[in-house]
């Protein structure tokens, strides 16, 4: 293909996500796009199954029956978003092999959140309403994006994960009805998970790159910093409701913007944990290549066993 | 209203209590996404059928018992599951071997349980049938693939079966309160289940061209309280939150 013809092909091709067509798996798309929509789909995936282990965590010690169920179910759906986005970047072209050993390897990211350890019962709300809360805002707004199958797995997510927020919220809100003890182990977990949530939002829009390219593509709809605003905007009053304190001296409503001012996000922390250097860091990684090592034997008996059967069907066909 | 009914429940519920933790100490850690969710997925059946158990043996119980103070707050010589639920997830082979065992009696169990006197019983057992099916499908293809896939699964596969063997016979052994409930209709005749237990497990071992153990000796105990040493982690596990911080709601 001349030079033209590509200009040609990509302009129409930006020229439908204006119109709000999708972009599905079998159109031409700009090698970029697919590698962008590779890296971030893939990464979301692999928060979604990262995302499992803390909360996993507390799933043999859950307080009450039902909170054991709930959690156990909670914990599924992420496995299963994990499979939706692996099977929406398997579209693109990579084998669901290669995410995870783009994961093992540490070439791939996921949220750094999950590298924050969960220490008491109460982190599984925070979770819930802190994180899971924060995730929605960016969801939301890439149920509108332009990929196809990205497009139509985040409505589905968005779905389950309002669910979650609400559910780890009323673990919160069902403590802060209880003993002081139960207050203030809200309250630790509030401290612990306030900052690191929002951190979630990335780093600001002026040192954030590929935003304008992102924003084109319907990768991005609003910016690091507006969905920052907004996440911070919701949760202050459900802090309130709580009976909580939200650990920031510089919190306070501005009423001339009509938002919350805050304080600073320590970005030195953001950086040393988004570069492998948090608690869990290595914890994780180390628990997703266990379990992969581990299940080798298994997944290689499935693939000789099926190769057995279609062996043997062939035979009886003959 | 009777202690037998009430602990006749109990031995039920013990075991779906009890694998259902097992199993959960796996979610997230599972061969493959696949499996992982379908590992959790039975372990969120047997914790469901769990509380419809508790639900009734606490109603039956009356005062203070709830299906919390009974999964939470009772002492390991209480709990009357048997011993091969409490085994350890020691690789993905003895977790499907442990599963498969438990689900071929498990459902034999059921089918029996849904003609009881006792509606609660039956209806619980009713709705069981439809989940447990579904485990035993899902742990019998697995040990067919293990069974018949490489030569290292094979070992392996056969390995948690001669290892795990000598808990199976206890599934079928009869409490005292087993047999009250068996003569007033309410409970199931579990020593009568061990011949079909023992044809399907034989037949489905051998299309896994896998060897049925031959042994002699069997242990028991779990059905009287008297556990393996891996429960009492276990329960201070599952306990610990209602130890630490008893009285309060979550």
């Amino acid at each position: 293909m001349s030079e033209k013809e590509i200009k040609n092909l990509e302009e129409l091709f930006q020229r439908r996500i204006d119109n709000d067509e999708k972009i599905e798996p079998k159109d031409w798309m700009p090698e970029k796009y697919r590698q962008t929509h590779i890296r971030q789909i893939s990464q979301h995936a692999h928060s979604e199954i990262v995302g499992m282990l803390p909360e996993a965590n507390w799933i043999t010690r859950a307080p009450s029956l039902r909170r054991k169920v709930a959690l156990l179910a909670k914990i599924q759906d992420e496995g299963g978003h994990g499979l939706y986005l692996y099977s929406a970047a398997e579209t693109l072209g990579i084998s669901r092999d290669e995410m995870y050993e783009q994961l093992h390897t540490g070439k791939a990211k996921y949220s750094s959140i999950f590298n924050y350890p969960s220490l008491t019962w109460a982190d599984i709300g925070a979770i819930g309403w802190l994180v899971d809360g924060a995730a929605i805002m960016n969801q939301v707004a890439l149920m509108g994006t332009s990929y196809g199958p990205y497009s139509r797995a985040m409505i589905r997510i968005c779905k389950e994960e309002s669910f979650h927020q609400r559910q780890g919220y009323e673990i919160l809100l069902t403590m802060s009805k209880g003993t002081q003890e139960q207050k203030d182990m809200v309250q630790d977990a509030l401290n612990r998970w306030w900052w690191p949530s929002l951190m979630m939002f990335g780093p600001r829009d002026a040192e954030s790159p590929n935003t304008e390219q992102s924003v084109k593509w319907k990768l991005k709809r609003k910016t690091n910093d507006e969905l920052r605003q907004q996440f911070v905007d919701q949760t202050v009053p459900q802090a309130e409701i709580l009976g909580a304190k939200i650990p920031d001296a510089n919190l306070k409503w501005n009423e001339d913007r009509k938002h919350y001012d805050f304080g600073e996000i320590d970005w030195e922390e953001f950086w040393q944990v988004v570069n492998g250097h948090g608690k869990c860091n290595k914890l994780r990684l180390e628990a997703r290549r266990s379990a992969w090592e581990k299940g080798t034997w298994v997944r290689d008996a499935a693939m000789a066993h099926a190769e057995k059967q279609t062996q043997r069907n062939l035979e009886k066909a003959v | 209203m009777s202690n037998s009914k009430i602990n006749y429940i109990l031995g039920i519920a013990d075991n779906a209590l009890i694998l259902g933790q097992r199993l959960s100490e796996l979610c997230g850690h599972g061969p493959s996404l696949e499996t992982d969710i379908a590992t959790t997925n039975i372990a969120l059946d047997l914790l469901g059928q769990t509380r419809s158990y508790y639900q009734y043996a606490a109603e039956l119980q009356g005062g203070e018992a709830t299906e919390d103070t009974l999964a939470f707050l009772r002492k390991e010589r209480e709990y009357k599951n048997v011993l091969l639920v409490e085994q350890p997830n020691t690789d993905f082979g003895y977790v499907m071997a442990r599963q498969y065992m438990f689900d071929v009696f498990h459902l034999l169990l059921l089918e029996q349980l849904q003609n009881s006197n006792d509606e609660v019983l039956a209806a619980i057992a009713k709705k069981s049938i439809k989940e447990v099916s579904y485990h035993k499908r899902f742990s019998g293809d697995w040990i067919k693939r293990l069974g018949d896939g490489t030569e290292e699964s094979h070992n392996r596969m056969q390995e948690a079966f001669d290892n795990l063997w000598t808990f199976t016979n206890e599934l079928f052994l009869m409490t005292a309160d087993d047999t009250a409930m068996v003569e007033a209709g309410v409970g199931v005749d579990v020593a009568a289940l061990k011949a079909a237990w023992t044809q399907e497990i034989t037949a489905l071992l051998t299309e896994a061209t896998l060897t049925v153990p031959d042994l002699k000796y069997f242990l028991k105990g779990g059905k009287e309280g008297i556990h393996s040493e891996h429960m009492g982690f276990i329960l201070t596990e599952m306990q610990y939150m209602q130890r630490t911080y008893p009285n309060m709601t979550w």
